[in-house]
């Protein structure tokens, strides 16, 4: 059966061109005006981008699933316009064998919304101490490894890993977090953790772990990815080794370039965050970073949490924030309505770089690639309420903030998994 | 009367909230003074406190400005309750409001605590210290005695000197002071002193005695002994010698100057015992001055909950 998605404004690699997309058997095969299909998606007046692809969600499952399971996860990934999201392995039982990632694959394979695929744990339970079955569960599909949640603090280990995963393909994607100088601390150190009397965490505890992998991986000549960049010293870091040819790249979240920590004061746990959100010019640094080619990638770092982890006391709350339904809205209204990117620029970062750096199927609309594509309405505004997330997880800063960009359908090989007049 | 349900910290406390508070405790102090114990300002309500760390001074002086007037009076520690059990906070508030609790004086070790209670009950919350935020009631108690020493706040050079990184006391008097016109001067060695202070409205000084020159309050803070350990400072006798406070530093401070410290006090580690049993201590009076301010608070609080139909 053809598809046809017809009069949409499709966002191509460099340009947005008024035309249809035609898809057969999940494959992008025509690109053009005029085309003709079985079936037709009217996009007119709306936006078409290639599907997004979010290499940092937590699922929560297995042993979480109070928080999020595969199901609840995948629907609000297809409700945010993402195809395709990377799985951190922190759940009970750490995804540090091949016996989860298959359980992963296949729970995913049952749901059938988007693709799902798992990121190994780097070291056993990750413990940071022996490195998990990094070839076994390469062979099961994982696409990366990670011991995301903590930083691998023994650098020798770290050194291992990288060296074993290279033999793989695989990549180490690093969280940034030196565990001997947070001391405490729930949010960044500065003005507003005084004010309100919260125990903050310098930038020097993520620059310091950005800086150790920078020079493993320049060191080894073998490449690393740096999670959640929240620094505006953290970009400069990343920015200087890219110069001198370091192979790093990086990710950032929504929440550190739309946010800062004004927002802590309210002691809103839904704040909580790690790394925390930091101060205006951290911001500002990372959409530069952004702007000029510093951070590739931009993900969600999705970390549902259920009401009992976050309706405690700000120092007892669960870090993390609920994000795949929103970072679509909150990217474009921050970074594209505001002039930092533009919409192909933006879609780059939320497709095309994930994809590359990972090596993974999509990224973008093109004859001959997969049909992995969503259909948005840019002028359609809404205010964010997480009570209304199809997540479990409710957890979002966002709430009452007033966002463009609307998802209307999602589709995944062709097949349309979400639709949001079917809501 | 409040503009608030609760009295969460001075940060977002007015001058006029203040005054009226100081107003009010010193016609409660003197009446007391006079012999003065049974008041029916509160009669029929019920005050619970509810304490996660351990206080001596809050919390008796919380109990009694209550029992003065006229509410029932019931004390819940952490330790000997369901908390131990592992009940949450809200839950907790949940079970104190079905009781019928009128306000909850609160202290915990966490910031944001009260805050917490406050949004989730109908009860009013009473901060009485969370962790590294605020201390209301013993910035309006410090308040009290300095007013009723100098006769106003309006010009006053506040000299605070020790551990200001944790202090929600530092904190709390910073963001009163500063409202009624005061100075705030500050002196904590580099690891006890929390950043943008300055940016808070404090004065940061470089020396013990850039901190006292013509101060006319001179405050000591607890140094709490764990902080040793946690490696903030080598040694009490090195904080002693480099940051205590000598008895000779008084001479440069402003004629009539006052020693207070909101207690418990290391003796001869941030202060003299001489300094601290001398004529120009007000330590003691201190403690006077919170039963008192916690009695104004109270009763400004029942008025604003009789008005709004609390």
């Amino acid at each position: 059966m053809k598809t046809l998605i017809q009069g949409g404004n499709v966002v191509l690699k460099d340009r947005i061109e008024k035309c249809d997309v035609l898809i057969e058997d999940g494959i992008i095969t025509g690109i053009g005006s005029g085309l003709e299909g079985d079936e037709v998606i009217r996009a007119s007046g709306k936006t078409v981008i290639p599907g997004i692809i979010d290499m940092h969600v937590h699922l929560r499952e297995p042993g979480f699933e109070g928080k999020e399971d595969i199901a609840s996860g995948s629907l609000a990934a297809v409700a945010g316009g993402v195809t395709q999201v990377c799985c951190m392995p922190n759940t009970d039982p750490v995804c540090d064998n091949a016996v989860v990632v298959n359980y992963i694959i296949n729970r995913a394979k049952q749901v059938d919304l988007c693709k799902v695929r798992p990121i190994g744990a780097i070291t056993r339970g990750e413990q940071g101490e022996s490195l998990a079955d990094i070839g076994k569960m390469a062979q099961a599909g994982i696409v990366a490894i990670s011991d995301d949640g903590r930083s691998v603090m023994n650098s020798n280990i770290m050194r291992l890993a990288m060296e074993y995963a290279s033999d793989f393909g695989l990549k180490c994607l690093c969280h940034c977090e030196d565990k001997t100088l947070v001391d405490g601390g729930v949010v960044n150190e500065g003005y507003n953790s005084t004010l309100c009397g919260l125990k903050g965490q310098l930038r020097a505890v993520e620059d310091i772990m950005i800086c150790r992998d920078i020079c493993l991986s320049r060191s080894l000549d073998i490449p690393v990815h740096i999670c959640h960049v929240s620094t505006y010293s953290g970009v400069d870091i990343i920015r200087a080794a890219k110069a001198d040819g370091v192979k790093v790249t990086a990710e950032t979240c929504p929440h550190y370039f739309a946010l800062t920590d004004d927002i802590i004061t309210s002691f809103d746990t839904y704040t909580k965050v790690s790394p925390p959100v930091r101060e205006e010019r951290d911001r500002l640094a990372v959409i530069e970073g952004l702007k000029d080619g510093t951070i590739d990638c931009i993900v969600t770092d999705h970390a549902p949490h259920s009401k009992k982890d976050k309706e405690v006391e700000y120092n007892l709350a669960a870090f993390g924030m609920s994000g795949i339904e929103t970072s679509f809205a909150v990217s474009y209204t921050y970074l594209v309505k505001t002039g930092a990117l533009t919409l192909p620029e933006l879609m780059r970062k939320m497709s095309y770089e994930p994809a590359k750096v990972l090596g993974l199927e999509g990224g973008e609309i093109c004859e001959g690639g997969v049909a992995d594509i969503a259909i948005v309405d840019l002028d359609a505004d809404y205010v964010v309420d997480g009570e209304k997330f199809l997540s479990k997880g409710k957890n979002t800063p966002f709430n009452g903030c007033r966002v463009w960009g609307k998802v209307l359908k999602t589709l995944v090989d062709g097949k349309v998994k979400f639709d949001a007049e079917k809501l | 009367m409040f503009k608030s349900k609760d009295l969460l910290g001075l940060l977002h406390v007015s001058a006029e909230e203040i005054s009226e508070t100081l107003n009010l405790a010193h016609e409660y102090k003197l009446k007391i003074k006079a012999g003065q114990k049974k008041f029916s300002d509160l009669s029929g309500k019920t005050l619970v406190t509810l304490f996660y760390e351990n206080s001596t001074r809050t919390r008796t002086s919380f109990e009694l400005a209550g029992k003065y007037l006229g509410a029932h009076e019931v004390n819940i520690s952490a330790s000997s309750s369901s908390v131990q059990k592992g009940e949450s906070l809200i839950d907790t508030g949940k079970t104190l409001a079905a009781l019928g609790t009128d306000f909850i004086a609160i202290r915990h070790p966490m910031a944001g605590a009260p805050h917490l209670l406050a949004k989730t009950v109908g009860v009013s919350v009473l901060n009485g210290g969370d962790g590294m935020n605020e201390h209301p009631t013993q910035a309006l108690l410090d308040m009290l005695t300095m007013h009723e020493t100098f006769g106003s706040l309006k010009g006053l050079k506040v000299a605070i000197l020790g551990d200001i990184k944790h202090s929600r006391v530092a904190k709390s008097n910073l963001f009163g002071l500063s409202k009624m016109g005061a100075e705030v001067w500050v002196y904590a060695p580099r690891t006890l002193m929390p950043v943008g202070f300055d940016a808070l409205g404090a004065h940061i000084a470089r020396s013990r005695e850039e901190a006292i020159a013509g101060a006319n309050v001179v405050m000591g803070l607890r140094i709490q002994l764990e902080r040793q350990s946690g490696g903030l400072f080598p040694s009490l006798s090195e904080y002693s010698r480099f940051y205590g406070v000598k008895d000779d530093m008084l001479s440069i401070a402003a004629k009539g100057a006052i020693i207070m410290h909101p207690g418990p006090v290391n003796r001869g580690i941030e202060l003299t015992p001489s300094l601290i049993d001398g004529a120009d201590s007000r330590i003691e009076d201190q403690v006077t001055s919170g039963l008192c301010v916690r009695m104004a608070a109270l009763r400004l609080i029942a008025e604003y909950r009789e008005k709004n139909g609390l």
